[in-house]
């Protein structure tokens, strides 16, 4: 942008939050530096872009007339109330978990957003301390999806995209998203898939190629008293479907033995854990990597994954 | 980079943060809205041709410069900040959401309190920002205790799992930091027992005690540079070429490699450097055949009896 043009739009700004009452287009061209030199089209056409230019910004201008009598052409203000982010004044502890709050997305993809609003919390007189040194948090990745599915998330429009489930070839996809979360170090969308006619989550990592928004904004519901944290911990993680016997030498399998949900000591230096598991070829991947020291008793599917896995080893 | 505004939106904020902090320096406001101190004259230059309809001398923003520092005298009207986006919004009260959630990172109480003062003040946009969650695994017995021998910069005692030779060790370390990275919580501390810096998970410490001991300074402690990832490998760590085939991928995707080939048949040759050769062979036991050591060739060998030796009570 021009030093010009931010001259120009700083001044509509001020101008348009100076007005009470809506200043008509002309009145606008009068007041404002910048837009007297031009042909009427040429004005006309610049103060649509800038209109836009500051709409995007999220600046909330107002258009209305003045009377009803007559056909006033629009009128434009900037409202003070919805301008203005309203007096906030933090104690030093609040102000110092807000600059912790802020390092704590500093490198997901909410980042910039994070220090955009931290510099107008600053405006407003608000001295938050850049929070350093003992915490180094870093949250949040860098999938390409994760943007469009946060805006369709904001503005509850129904997107389409391509998902490869794992195991499976690519599909399309359309679901009205209810929210994202981040869930053991990945972004996830939680929608209703409306292909399905079901409640599903997706990892964005897995979504290929871009994520179209398609219908209107607010066309989506979420379900009231939505928990999307259980939800995706409960579709992306893994319910136990069985329970495995598991021997394991006393002292070994420290992972394993904080996940039993059961143990009964043996004399002969041995235990017997008892473990949940839902698919027995992953719990097999877990069992076999303590060798010698994990042996499945039962059930034969678990077992057998576990053989199968030594035996192409062996040979 | 991340507080950087445009041109616009910058100068929107400046005009309030200069009225709210008259003699501030200008240095500490290029500092702040990171811009050079060059550019933030350029904004004030241009701060100062604006102003209210009419644009006669009392119309106009005013500025005093005194030395180095400066004083807004007349805003325009431009009292306020603009109000937060849904984005920004999104972002402070999602970062202070997962602030409340995870036990230990800080006093539960003072980020509700703020979270309420946030979410009164972004209004509407707030809405949104209930949509979005963050969750990071903080490890409720463990991260409070490391958190409060930080502050109190005491020495900790651990017992510590090591997969890789599946054991407890028993050791103290001195606090150096705490990581959040990806999901999982780390102790970053100067370990006694190793004399160095090492990198502790949180949901692997199977007790942590704070100590009465003074945790000392550590000059030589090299904190780790996360640009590069979590994880260094030494020259001096053993180079070892797996084969992974489909199922076994995400063992070159979950651990820093030295190169990744693909050879056709699906099948990836990955080569990476482990100070630890014991977790190597743990690995390639739970792939089974999905997986295999192909350097070195005693290690392979290693892992051939491992299974044996594995495989010997199924046949019993």
């Amino acid at each position: 942008m021009s030093a010009k043009k931010t001259e120009r739009l700083l001044n509509l700004v001020i101008c348009l939050l100076h007005t009470h009452r809506f200043l008509s287009v002309q009145e606008i061209r009068d007041a404002v530096p910048g837009y007297a030199s031009d042909t009427e089209d040429a004005f006309r056409r610049m103060f649509e872009r800038d209109k836009a230019e500051l709409r995007e910004l999220g600046i909330p201008l107002e258009t209305g007339t003045e009377s009803q009598a007559h056909d006033d052409e629009l009128g434009y203000r900037i409202a003070r109330r919805d301008y203005e982010l309203p007096p906030i004044s933090l104690e030093p502890d609040e102000a110092a978990a807000l600059g912790l709050a802020a390092r704590l997305l500093h490198s997901a993809p909410l980042g910039s957003a994070t220090g955009t609003a931290l510099l107008k919390l600053r405006a407003a007189g608000i001295d938050a301390p850049e929070a350093t040194g003992a915490l180094e948090p870093r949250v949040g990745g860098n999938e390409p999806a994760f943007e469009a599915c946060l805006a369709a998330v904001t503005v509850k429009q129904v997107v389409r995209f391509t998902y490869r489930a794992s195991g499976r070839e690519p599909e399309a996809r359309q679901v009205e998203p209810w929210g994202v979360v981040w869930w053991h170090g990945r972004w996830y969308l939680v929608g209703h898939d409306t292909g399905r006619d079901d409640t599903r989550v997706f990892r964005l990592s897995r979504i290929v190629g871009p994520v179209a928004a398609v219908g209107p904004e607010q066309a989506v519901t979420p379900p009231v008293n939505l928990d999307l944290s259980a939800l995706v911990a409960r579709m992306a993680g893994e319910e136990p479907r069985a329970t495995a016997q598991v021997r394991m030498r006393a002292g070994a399998g420290w992972a394993l033995r904080r996940e039993a949900t059961g143990c009964t000591p043996g004399d002969d230096g041995w235990d017997v854990l008892e473990l949940g598991y839902s698919d027995p070829e992953r719990f097999a991947d877990r069992v076999t990597g303590y060798g010698a020291d994990a042996v499945v008793l039962s059930p034969d599917e678990a077992r057998d994954a576990v053989v199968r896995r030594l035996q192409a080893l062996a040979s | 980079m991340s507080g950087s505004l445009a041109r616009l939106p910058r100068l929107l904020a400046l005009v309030p943060y200069l009225l709210k902090h008259p003699g501030v320096r200008v240095a500490d406001v290029a500092a702040l809205f990171e811009v050079t101190e060059e550019q933030l004259r350029r904004d004030l230059d241009l701060l100062w041709v604006c102003g209210l309809p009419g644009h006669g001398p009392g119309d106009l923003i005013d500025l005093e410069f005194e030395g180095d520092t400066i004083t807004l005298s007349e805003p325009a009207g431009v009292t306020a900040p603009l109000r937060l986006t849904v984005d920004e919004a999104l972002a402070l009260l999602v970062a202070l959401r997962t602030l409340a959630e995870t036990p230990g990172l800080a006093d539960r109480e003072v980020v509700d309190r703020t979270l309420a003062k946030v979410e009164a003040a972004a209004g509407a946009a707030a809405e949104p920002s209930h949509r979005v969650e963050v969750t990071v695994e903080g490890e409720e017995q463990v991260l409070p205790v490391v958190r409060q021998a930080l502050d109190a910069s005491l020495r900790l005692h651990l017992s510590y799992y090591v997969p890789g030779r599946d054991e407890t060790t028993e050791r103290d370390v001195d606090p150096l930091r705490v990581l959040l990275v990806d999901g999982r919580s780390y102790l970053e501390a100067w370990c006694l027992l190793a004399e160095g810096v090492r990198l502790f998970r949180l949901d692997r410490v199977v007790a942590v005690t704070m100590l009465d001991i003074a945790a000392e300074a550590h000059p030589e402690a090299e904190q780790r540079d996360l640009s590069q990832g979590l994880f260094r490998a030494s020259p001096d760590d053993t180079l070892v070429t797996l084969a992974l085939r489909p199922g076994a991928h995400w063992v070159a995707d979950y651990h820093p490699c030295e190169s990744v080939e693909q050879i056709g048949d699906g099948t990836v040759v990955a080569r990476l450097r482990t100070p630890d050769t014991a977790w190597v062979r743990r690995l390639a036991l739970r792939l089974g055949d999905s997986g295999s050591v192909l350097e070195p060739p005693e290690l392979a060998e290693q892992v051939r009896s491992d299974a044996r030796a594995a495989l010997s009570a199924y046949s019993a």
